[in-house]
């Protein structure tokens, strides 16, 4: 069941067209990355959904309720986390939580129960009384995640969760937002992390100039953009003379003195008939293998397209 | 929606308490300034006995008083501005806005919790420095200050600050920054900084009736500035502006755009070139749409032009002028046209010096509006339109009928000039009327431009052509009606 449901979405700030007639929809349980440069419109496609900026034109609901007519329904069935933790540096932890928990509706007994319940689950409840200003950035990040889950939103947008954060606390992030990966809950990511998108994301949406560019799984995405899956042959001698035999099953793209790179239409048909050719030949085959291709191949090729 | 404001001001207020750059001054001036005023007065008043004065020093308690407790009053709530700057646009410029923004709580709610966050503790304060003073006065003096003084003051104070703080909304939605926000609130310290001198020279005056209309004024300036932040205090607003920055070509590509669009569709953002600018659109369909759509404005100057003339016409009641001082059955044409070049202010007596006096009159009318909010050219025309009066007035003490004085005098050419100040007024009231509140969907700056676009046209395709008849028929037609009327 599709949480977010948009169609023709387009926001202009003046002149300034921010995001152009975005289509696209997320399930429930799944967790859709919005790729993108700085600029692209990321912030401002999850500004809309969140029911912060009104759309300039088109529609879109979440949770099944629409962006402008149940704004404030919106609002409370979604968790933001913005790309700045936006924290009050001179409260207590716990204070902070309890403020934005008053806010969401919650009554206090609720709030205090998850309020130590996500902070145990992301091991901060012993930083609970400590002023925020206090904190690092991993834990600032974290609490700003706990303030989004506070309600136990149905929809959650992070904005660059892990943007000027440095590689460990990245990662603290990172892996408290794969816990929250739920059957009741659609997630959608802003980031212009490639590594970040690849392992926390279903599909991947490239986004450039306010515009969907690509959509897709990241394996669908590299073979839509990359072609078909590149195999590297290495043999345990030169590949003098074994060529012809598989030149008619494959498209060999490169090739060294004792190995050969190709691409094949059905590498699961055509692998083990180029083998065997090979070892009627015989050549000695130390590996066959695919070279991996990375998301970044293919965001780049996108965005400089 | 109460309850949600309520939760922003507590927290508002508990964070207010933990900065000691507020609560520092706010105690000083609280408990101590009091003090100090309270020994002030006293000493003052043994000087004035000293010196002297003897029952007058009683009188000079009386005056010195009510100032000193406007003053202790007015100390504490002065940071209700700089707290509001603060909770207003230092949020945004911590980037701690938006989280507030993604919670069910309405524009509305956050506002009414910031202003209240922003009020309460510079207000109690202010409270408690004139109680202190008050306490202060009865125990070391035998002067009380009346409670009708008390109350006033109380009152004034309240409305002052919520001023600053109301104002303080409005600067803070035009920046993104503290520092710019602190510039730009020169434009409420100054106007506080006149209003406090005025408030003085009143006190001392013991003028406390026009006090007490001084509060109203205030009041109705504390609702026009809780209305225009509750426009444009709005999370589209707030998200939407990211630089300080003054991009005159965009502006006026706005501009330009907002011109060329028919006024009953005008659209913003442009989605699409608009209709054929030409000569015959702009009479034909701009200037009657312009007419019905600005009704309102038109109607209030209209009401207010005839309520200035009534004015007038009591004036002539209050103050008749002796019999024979004017004498309009000899009136000539030599004395008419001989007469008016005495007076340096008025133009010469020709249909070119009375066009470009009169355009000059509505220009600075115009140019004053964006200091005054609309008021300036509705003062500048109500002067006439008093003076017009009271001479209709006069004219019926005289044993002549006002209704000829006005068919002769002011109709020949009334009849082009006056619907020409009504419409320059009232577009120039719309002017101002569209800083405090921006059509649904338009910033401030593009409802600025757009009623400058429509002051623009009116001004130019009906206020100038009327103008120039009305001084053609001044010269050409009025002498000879006045001639044929009261002509000796």
């Amino acid at each position: 069941m599709a949480l977010i449901r948009t169609e023709r979405l387009t926001k202009k700030f003046g002149e300034f067209v921010a995001v152009r007639e975005l289509t696209l929809s997320v399930d429930a349980g799944e967790i859709l990355a919005l790729l993108g440069p700085n600029g692209a419109g990321k912030t401002t496609t999850v500004r809309m959904l969140g029911s912060i900026l009104k759309p300039t034109s088109g529609r879109a609901d979440v949770a099944g309720y629409d962006v402008v007519g149940d704004a404030r329904k919106v609002r409370g069935v979604v968790g933001l986390l913005t790309e700045f933790p936006g924290l009050y540096h001179r409260m207590q932890a716990d204070s902070y939580l309890h403020f934005f928990g008053e806010l969401q509706g919650l009554p206090r007994p609720k709030r205090e129960e998850r309020i130590e319940e996500l902070m145990r689950r992301f091991g901060m409840w012993h930083a609970r009384h400590q002023r925020l200003g206090e904190y690092s950035k991993g834990m600032r990040q974290k609490v700003a995640l706990i303030r989004a889950l506070l309600h136990d939103p149905q929809v959650l947008f992070l904005d660059e969760p892990t943007s000027a954060m440095d590689p460990q606390s990245a990662k603290m992030v990172r892996d408290a937002i794969a816990e929250l990966r739920s059957s009741h809950r659609a997630v959608i990511l802003c980031t212009h992390n490639l590594v970040e998108a690849e392992t926390l994301a279903d599909r991947i949406a490239i986004i450039k100039e306010g515009r969907i560019i690509a959509l897709g799984t990241p394996p669908e995405l590299k073979r839509e953009l990359l072609g078909n899956p590149l195999l590297e042959l290495r043999l345990g001698q030169p590949l003098d003379g074994l060529l012809p035999a598989i030149e008619d099953l494959v498209t060999i793209e490169e090739k060294g003195d004792t190995w050969v790179r190709y691409r094949a239409q059905e590498p699961g048909d055509t692998n083990p008939v180029l083998v065997r050719r090979l070892a009627e030949e015989g050549a000695n085959i130390v590996t066959l293998s695919e070279v991996s291709r990375s998301l970044e191949e293919v965001y780049l090729r996108i965005v400089e397209e | 929606m109460l309850s949600h404001a309520l939760i922003i001001t507590r927290r508002e207020m508990r964070d207010s308490l933990r900065d000691w750059r507020i609560v520092t001054p706010i105690i000083l001036l609280t408990l101590i300034f009091p003090a100090l005023m309270t020994v002030t007065s006293g000493l003052a008043a043994e000087v004035a006995v000293a010196w002297g004065a003897g029952q007058n020093a009683r009188v000079i308690m009386g005056r010195l008083v009510p100032f000193s407790l406007m003053i202790v009053g007015f100390f504490p709530i002065s940071f209700s501005l700089v707290i509001a700057l603060e909770s207003f646009v230092g949020e945004r410029e911590r980037r701690s806005i938006e989280p507030l923004l993604s919670t069910p709580v309405s524009d509305g709610e956050l506002y009414l919790g910031k202003l209240l966050s922003s009020m309460i503790l510079p207000v109690l304060a202010s409270y408690l420095g004139i109680v202190m003073y008050y306490v202060g006065l009865m125990m070391y003096s035998d002067y009380v200050i009346s409670s009708t003084v008390l109350v006033l003051i109380l009152v004034l104070t309240t409305m002052e600050a919520v001023v600053m703080v109301a104002g303080a909304v409005v600067v803070s939605s035009q920046t993104t920054s503290v520092r710019a926000a602190n510039l730009l609130a020169s434009f409420i310290i100054i106007p506080m900084a006149l209003l406090l001198q005025v408030e003085a020279v009143l006190l001392f005056w013991g003028d406390y009736e026009v006090l007490w209309a001084m509060a109203v004024v205030l009041l109705m300036i504390d609702l026009m500035l809780i209305r225009t932040g509750m426009r444009i205090f709005n999370r589209e607003e707030l998200l939407s502006r990211e630089f300080d920055e003054f991009n005159v070509p965009a502006l006026w590509r706005t501009f330009k755009h907002l011109f060329a669009c028919v006024p009953a569709s005008v659209r913003l953002p442009r989605d699409g070139p608009a209709e054929r600018l030409t000569v015959k659109r702009l009479y034909t369909r701009d200037v009657p749409q312009l007419l019905s759509l600005q009704k309102v404005p038109i109607v209030i100057v209209t009401v207010v032009m005839l309520a200035a003339m009534a004015g007038g016409w009591l004036f002539a009641f209050r103050y008749p002028l002796p019999a024979g001082l004017i004498d309009f059955q000899g009136i000539t044409d030599v004395d008419f046209a001989a007469s008016v070049p005495d007076a340096g202010f008025l133009p010469g007596f020709d249909p070119r010096s009375i066009f470009v006096h009169n355009l000059r009159v509505l220009g600075i009318g115009i140019a004053a509006t964006p200091l005054s909010f609309g008021a300036a050219p509705l003062l500048l025309m109500l002067a006439p339109m008093l003076l017009v009066g009271f001479f209709a007035g006069e004219v019926g003490f005289l044993g002549l009928s006002p209704l000829l004085f006005l068919l002769a005098f002011i109709l020949p050419h009334g009849i082009f000039e006056l619907p020409a100040v009504v419409l320059a007024t009232a577009f120039s009231l719309r002017f101002g009327a569209s800083i405090m509140s921006p059509p649904s969907g338009f910033t401030i700056s593009e409802s600025v431009l757009l009623s400058i676009s429509d002051l623009i046209k009116i001004f130019v395709l009906l206020v100038m052509p009327l103008l120039f008849l009305a001084a053609v028929a001044e010269v050409h037609i009025t002498p000879l009606v006045i001639m044929h009327f009261f002509g000796g």
